[in-house]
């Protein structure tokens, strides 16, 4: 990192504002006089994101919102402070933007001095791991929003280290349930040309171990032009390949895998990173009561939710839905309430969330959607588990190669 | 919130209980979510007669106390509807606030208590001017709501917020608020209005809670062979007029739980149609309708035989169901 640009911290009081404007603009007579017994208590969480430059070329145009992501934290501290009135419990959002080669030690140590023990990382897996080994990370809670490193899991976990995103396995698993669910075992998997794609590919191939299916046919993308002009007769050479059933991809980024479709020398689908994707959120989603937090989330944000949006969103629900059952605001026993089996939130995804205590992840349903339509929810029926079905999505106990967490019974 | 509130017994429905047949002249009105009508079934043959076009996305429907008029919550028109029954035509829209989902009638007939899901907000209607009482906040997701029999409580649950909002009819304020399992959904007072049982979609369980402390005394559990705990969501609950039973559905689980009202015990699990919903009881209290969404279908349960006997298609997404007797 060569240069620091300075964290500014200029988002809370815009934030505080904001949740007061949406509390005052409901009307009616304000609620209280016997309340719940409870803890009287501000609870402080910190926002660090920092959003990599993107590459200069990617397939689609359309840029994300300045405030990807914010705009779900923020319409979580909104819920949390719905809720929290009616509990005396009250909660500040402090946000900080680091830049791409920004100084994310200094942000964290600032919010740490605000008094955040609870702190939202919105960040590359690189980022997040060297936070959570910072000494004055050891007694906050990071809940890691964003990164879908498996390695975050396993050998770099940490005990202050909880992991909102679905893993990269996570992700490769529930679409590998339900192309093998439909019959469709038989994958070509198309890896692009950067680290985290390999990582990704990586997953689909365990994928295929753990439910049957086969990688039949494997090709890098190595082109580092862009094809946007020279798509439809590039990919028809590059698809020529043995028979297969799907074209998995693994392109993060968005460099090439959109060019995919249709343009394939068989007629087959697209699946992975681009195509049909497993994803935590997707806009046409509306079962579960999500319809609901879609409409929620366009009034306050003025477009829709993003997957990014729902990530932090999640995040900042876990220590509101945590104050509201263990009703404290004592950040200590927070942290072990939100890690201990009593804990359960509901994301409208029609299965409770829990973290599993070998690796700090958050268990959860994953979507599969298209561009334009949700097609699926996983773990898919028949994909049996003891414990729950959601654990057959991802690293599970006796797999784990975290070992400084703690291996209680879950 | 169903015509199973209404005390008196109809003369069609003692006429049905004499002759021991399961129903008799007795209507049962179930709204189709996703069609935008209500499917009209006549309860001796069990037949769709009729359907009827009414708002967008209708929902939660309940009868006024005369049997009258039937209340529709139109959640995407933003308005509940009222249904002219003789003449099966809307006859008028009642001023409800933002995406109407559920509510409840009081006692009298002349509130409407509605909850406004996208507004943390229940709008108090008084029905016979049409007009806005008051309106009071509550929780993220405002859902379930009951009036007290005795009139004095207004409860409402909040999906998000996971709580039981107390709503003081005279003071027009929340003055009190029950922590339950993850979002409730629906709640039904006692015929003696001493407890209030809520169901709890994603906490898999049902909280009975009592009135005079408003703390949970007792949390019903869900087990079913074969199907995953977390595939057991309770959704609508309806308790018999005897205190004799509480019948829940479980949503995607696909079978309505029977509970004895006094042990708080499991008795048994009935199989229905796909994603069972609501529920609703005839006013003789011998029938029992649900309503399966993803199957499109009624299903019509005996409760002393506690047999399914039949189901009924009916449009896409069935959601409340009310009968008249």
């Amino acid at each position: 990192m060569t240069t620091t640009r300075l964290p500014h911290l200029l988002h809370s009081v815009s934030l505080a504002a904001l949740g007061a404007v949406l509390l005052a603009g409901t009307p009616g007579v304000g609620a209280a006089a016997q309340p719940l017994p409870q803890t009287v208590g501000e609870i402080r969480i910190g926002f660090l994101s920092q959003t990599p430059e993107p590459p200069p070329s990617v397939a689609d145009p359309a840029e994300p919102a300045a405030d990807d992501g914010l705009a779900g934290a923020a319409l979580a501290i909104a819920d949390n402070n719905t809720t929290g009135k009616f509990l005396k419990q009250s909660f500040v959002l402090d946000s900080v933007e680091v830049a791409p080669d920004g100084d994310a030690a200094t942000a964290l140590r600032e919010l740490a001095g605000r008094g955040d023990r609870f702190v939202i990382v919105d960040a590359p897996g690189a980022t997040v791991e060297a936070l959570s080994k910072l000494p004055e990370a050891r007694n906050l809670l990071l809940l890691n929003a964003t990164a879908p490193d498996d390695a975050l899991r396993g050998g770099g976990c940490a005990p202050n280290l909880v992991h909102v995103a679905p893993s990269r396995a996570m992700l490769a698993d529930a679409l590998g349930q339900y192309l093998v669910k439909k019959r469709w075992p038989r994958w070509f998997l198309v890896t692009g040309r950067r680290p985290e794609d390999k990582l990704y590919a990586d997953a689909i191939r365990r994928a295929a171990k753990r439910f049957g299916g086969q990688i039949v046919a494997e090709k890098d993308w190595t082109a580092e032009s862009d094809v946007n002009r020279t798509a439809e007769s590039e990919i028809p050479v590059f698809t020529q390949t043995k028979a297969y059933d799907v074209l998995v991809v693994a392109d993060e980024v968005g460099e090439f895998g959109d060019y995919l479709s249709y343009r394939t020398a068989d007629p087959r689908p697209v699946a992975g990173t681009q195509g049909l994707v497993p994803t935590v959120w997707h806009r046409t989603h509306e079962q579960w009561g999500a319809a609901q937090l879609q409409s929620r989330f366009k009034a306050s944000a003025k477009r829709p939710m993003t997957a990014r949006d729902h990530n932090d969103w999640t995040a900042v629900r876990v220590v509101g839905e945590a104050a509201a059952r263990a009703r404290t605001a004592d950040p200590d026993r927070l942290i072990a309430f939100i890690q201990s089996p009593d804990f359960t939130m509901s994301a409208f995804r029609g299965a409770p969330l829990s973290l599993r205590p070998w690796d700090g992840q958050l268990r959860q349903p994953v979507l599969l959607a298209a561009d334009r339509s949700l097609v699926s929810v996983s773990p898919q029926e028949g994909f049996l588990h003891p414990r729950t079905e959601l654990d057959s999505l991802g690293y599970d106990q006796p797999e784990t190669l975290c070992k400084t967490r703690g291996k209680t019974t879950p | 919130m169903t015509a199973s509130r209404s005390t008196g017994i109809s003369l069609a429905a003692l006429v049905a209980t004499l002759l021991a047949s399961a129903a008799s002249a007795q209507t049962i009105y179930v709204s189709n979510e996703k069609d935008n009508t209500l499917s009209v079934i006549d309860g001796k043959s069990m037949a769709v007669t009729d359907t009827i076009k009414v708002g967008k996305r209708p929902r939660g429907i309940t009868l006024s106390k005369d049997g009258t008029q039937l209340f529709i919550c139109a959640s995407d028109d933003h308005a509940v509807q009222v249904l002219d029954l003789a003449s099966k035509k809307i006859v008028h829209n009642l001023p409800s606030g933002e995406d109407p989902e559920q509510f409840a009638l009081s006692p009298d007939g002349k509130s409407l208590f509605i909850a406004n899901e996208d507004s943390n907000i229940v709008t108090v209607v008084d029905v016979p001017t049409r007009k806005v009482a008051f309106q009071v906040d509550v929780g993220v997701e405002p859902e379930g709501m009951d009036v007290s029999p005795d009139g004095r409580w207004g409860v409402n649950t909040s999906e998000t917020t996971s709580m039981v909002h107390w709503i003081d009819m005279e003071k027009r304020a929340v003055v009190d608020n029950t922590l339950v399992g993850p979002r409730p959904r629906y709640a039904q007072f006692t015929k003696d209005g001493s407890q209030l049982w809520v169901s709890s979609e994603i906490g898999g369980t049902v909280s009975v809670i009592d009135t005079a402390t408003r703390q949970v005394k007792k949390v019903v559990d869900f087990h079913i062979k074969g199907v995953a705990k977390d595939r057991i969501q309770p959704v609508g609950v309806k308790l018999t007029d005897d205190g004799r039973y509480a019948f829940v559905a479980l949503g995607p689980a696909n079978h309505v739980a029977v509970v004895d009202a006094k042990t708080f015990e499991v008795k048994d699990y009935l199989l229905v149609g796909r994603r069972v919903w609501q529920l609703a009881l005839t006013p003789d209290q011998k029938t029992l309708y649900t309503t399966n969404g993803v199957s499109g279908d009624v299903s019509v349960i005996d409760v002393d035989g506690l047999k399914v006997t039949k189901s009924v298609k009916v449009g896409r997404y069935p959601w409340g169901v009310a009968v008249k007797g």
